[in-house]
């Protein structure tokens, strides 16, 4: 049984029916008592960061996601989940993640900007290529070069160490990241054709 | 780099899509739903799903194509028509679309985008716009092109987008359904003065036309509908062909 975590934050409907699609048992829940239970779970998330982070620690599920995870359940954070799980976010401020991943969330505009490049739009949304770092056990099912759908207007940096895939937009975007069984994607793969919905199935095989 | 992307309409009244025929391997070419899989299978990159609906009863037809189409289908899904209120943002989005496309009732009430790029944020909020050369000046039109606003429509992009629009879908009523090429000419005016993603609609005829369309900066997508209905262009065609000419694309 997968966990999807419910903390108010975003529209659950395509993640629920992709988890559905592909045949996997998958609640959505604000208890701890089904986390624990569950053999994954995943973070979703849309909007901004300080907000999500304060509605996350709100449902008082933060220490048994922690815990849960340090037993090596596999966690799959999802866009704004995903950045949830960084130290630190610089969105409007700065403010504590969750701390499961090394490295910062930070401004694409920004640092396009002192990078020197002009033209591109913020936020970063559509399709676009997967790099992979790594030959990791969540792309088994799909293939370097192959698209998935962003939208997103900060992006996790200095996680060198955890990043598995990146997507180029003037800067270097990172994709998804992985410390042990705790993963990330910017991306959704719940959006994302065949290839989010091969992802996901990988995930649900970790 | 993110792939330019290629948008089939379908226009939905009664729990049919409108146009649509001379499609081989597919049993049923007005059932939504079965044409949003052919569509998928095909590359298109993102649907858009347009209610032209006449009554409260087809209405709730068409959120059920929609919650159908969610449920198997798991790429960008945008839905226009009838859109004038937060409820009806609500209502859509609840039913699995991602992006909500206004059109008359942002023209009616133009609180409306602020109101819901706030709640909903802007990549959810999509502005569609209908204009039309009126003595040498580009004008909004409203109720599907029929009716002349008399507002300056470039003046009305900018404004939908500083008010919180992450996208504009131009439709120039002058090159729809000719066949003839986007309106090049109304699109680059509007892209000097934006700074969100741009999909150019009406006037798509060949595959020639959106590769036109993509040398020119800050267009993003094309949109079309008959073309692909009546099978003059497949995407996956256009896709192909578009990588030729050094587009790059989703394949």
């Amino acid at each position: 049984m997968i966990a999807i975590i419910d903390y108010g934050v975003g529209n659950l409907f395509s993640l629920t029916a992709s988890l559905k699609y592909l045949d996997a048992d998958a609640i959505v829940t604000n208890k701890a008592e089904d986390i624990e239970k569950a053999d994954r779970i995943i973070l979703p998330g849309v909007g901004a960061f300080e907000d999500a982070i304060a509605k996350l620690k709100a449902t008082g599920l933060v220490d048994t996601i922690i815990e849960q995870t340090k037993k090596g359940k596999p966690l799959l954070g999802i866009c704004l989940g995903m950045q949830l799980l960084f130290e630190e976010s610089h969105e409007y401020g700065v403010h504590k993640g969750l701390g499961l991943v090394k490295g910062i969330i930070a401004s694409i505009d920004e640092d396009l900007e002192a990078a020197g490049i002009e033209g591109l739009k913020v936020p970063h949304i559509g399709w676009n290529a997967l790099s992979f770092t790594a030959n990791e056990p969540l792309f088994k099912y799909i293939k370097e070069g192959d698209c998935v759908y962003y939208v997103h207007s900060f992006y996790g940096k200095d996680c060198d160490e955890s990043t598995i895939a990146s997507s180029e937009y003037g800067i270097k975007i990172t994709g998804a990241v992985r410390n042990g069984k705790v993963y990330g994607t910017q991306f959704h793969p719940e959006k994302s054709g065949e290839v989010g919905l091969n992802i996901l199935r990988a995930f649900l095989e970790v | 780099m993110i792939t330019k992307r290629i948008i089939p309409c379908l226009d939905v009244r009664n729990g049919r899509v409108v146009k649509g025929k001379n499609f081989e391997g597919i049993q049923d070419v007005s059932d939504p739903v079965e044409m949003a899989r052919f569509y998928n299978a095909e590359g298109a990159d993102e649907l858009v799903f347009y209610d032209i609906t006449a009554s409260v009863e087809e209405r709730g037809l068409f959120t059920d194509i929609l919650t159908r189409v969610a449920s198997e289908i798991f790429i960008p899904l945008t839905v226009g028509g009838g859109i004038s209120t937060l409820d009806d943002f609500d209502r859509v989005l609840k039913c699995g679309a991602d992006k909500v496309s206004v059109n008359s009732g942002a023209i009616r009430n133009p609180e409306i985008i602020e109101q819901a790029a706030r709640k909903y944020g802007d990549q959810c909020v999509v502005l569609s716009m209908d204009i039309k050369r009126v003595d040498g000046r580009f004008r909004l039109f409203a109720k599907g092109g029929r009716e002349n606003t008399g507002i300056d429509a470039i003046e009305w992009a900018v404004n939908g987008v500083n008010s919180g629009a992450g996208e504009l879908v131009v439709n120039s009523i002058d090159t729809d359904g000719v066949k003839g090429g986007f309106d090049l000419e109304l699109l680059d005016e509007i892209a000097a003065r934006v700074n969100v993603p741009i999909i150019a609609s009406g006037g798509a005829g060949k595959m020639e036309d959106f590769s036109e369309l993509f040398k020119h900066d800050g267009m993003d997508a094309g949109l079309a509908a008959s073309i692909f209905h009546y099978k003059e262009i497949s995407i996956l065609d256009l896709k192909k062909y578009l990588r030729e000419q050094g587009v790059e694309v989703r394949l």
